[in-house]
């Protein structure tokens, strides 16, 4: 099991913004008792496929040379419930970048109805710390191949990404 | 140059969005670890708000000045000795520490910056 909670990029224009995609469905596990009768996603779940959404746009920017952790939710508001049956489109976009940490401004939404917004804070860690590894190097381009970051993805000058050889 | 109560509507702004506080809660008086609740994740939000409202740079060590905090020169039992409070003094001279003089605790430190010292900051920061 892993800790996927967006399905694929739809847009990724590095440095910039990205969109990315979360199809919300019953068979999630999470959702068979959130609840009886009534399921719905949680809104923490949200927030973390707005932080991968976001996070894998900072990490790109920086070349993945740092490990970038969301250090806080800066503000958040929700205006209703992803239930079984949305998509939920997050775009993110980086507000501010810096090499120790970065800021960004991520929106949910369910066709054209704004979901939820949120304000995203990342810390760009070095190993020592206190952050252990994330993600081995063949682990994390089999998750940024999921995501279909190199088949759609674009500079700002609109040539497409390189695929790393790590 | 911006005048000091400008600078005061920036910061408090800053200080709003990074800490979720409201409006009123951000006095002059008010300190920013006992009474808006700032942690140290906060100061690096801090920190990029206030560079961009101001266009400023603000390194680390000018607002947080951990290495005296811990270094065996400048501090002895648990508290900041007379060097480490002249470093502290001569690093962050728009601090009031009088109060924290009195009880030079390392853990009482947090405790010393406010928001008045954070307007003072800027103010210098943007006249040099």
């Amino acid at each position: 099991m892993r800790w996927f909670w967006i399905d694929r990029f739809d847009e990724f224009i590095r440095g910039r913004r990205a969109t990315a995609v979360k199809n919300v469905s019953l068979a999630e596990e999470h959702m068979h008792d959130h609840f009886p009768g009534a399921a719905l996603m949680p809104n923490s779940l949200v927030v973390e496929g707005m932080a991968q959404t976001a996070g894998l746009l900072v990490a790109d920017a920086i070349e993945f040379n740092r490990r970038v952790v969301l250090a806080k939710v800066a503000g958040a508001d929700f205006h209703f419930d992803a239930v079984p049956g949305d998509t939920l489109r997050f775009e993110a976009t980086i507000l501010d970048l810096k090499p120790t940490g970065s800021l960004c401004k991520v929106t949910s939404t369910v066709g054209d109805r704004l979901q939820g917004e949120a304000e995203l804070f990342f810390a760009h860690l070095e190993p020592g710390e206190g952050v252990p590894k994330l993600f081995e190097p063949d682990e994390l381009l089999q998750w940024l191949d999921h995501m279909h970051i190199y088949d759609i993805g674009r500079d700002e000058a609109g040539n497409p990404l390189v695929r790393p050889d790590w | 140059m911006p005048s000091r109560d400008e600078i005061f509507e920036k910061v408090k702004a800053a200080l709003v969005d990074a800490l979720g506080v409201e409006d009123d809660e951000v006095s002059p008086t008010a300190t920013m670890v006992g009474d808006l609740g700032a942690e140290s994740i906060d100061f690096l939000d801090i920190v990029f708000r206030l560079e961009k409202a101001f266009g400023i740079k603000i390194p680390r060590a000018e607002l947080f000045p951990e290495d005296v905090l811990s270094s065996s020169e400048y501090v002895t039992n648990g508290k900041v000795n007379a060097a480490g409070i002249a470093a502290i003094k001569s690093r962050m001279p728009f601090i009031d520490l009088a109060k924290f003089e009195a009880n030079p605790s390392v853990q009482n430190f947090a405790n010393t910056l406010t928001v008045e010292d954070m307007v003072r900051y800027v103010q210098g920061k943007l006249a040099s």
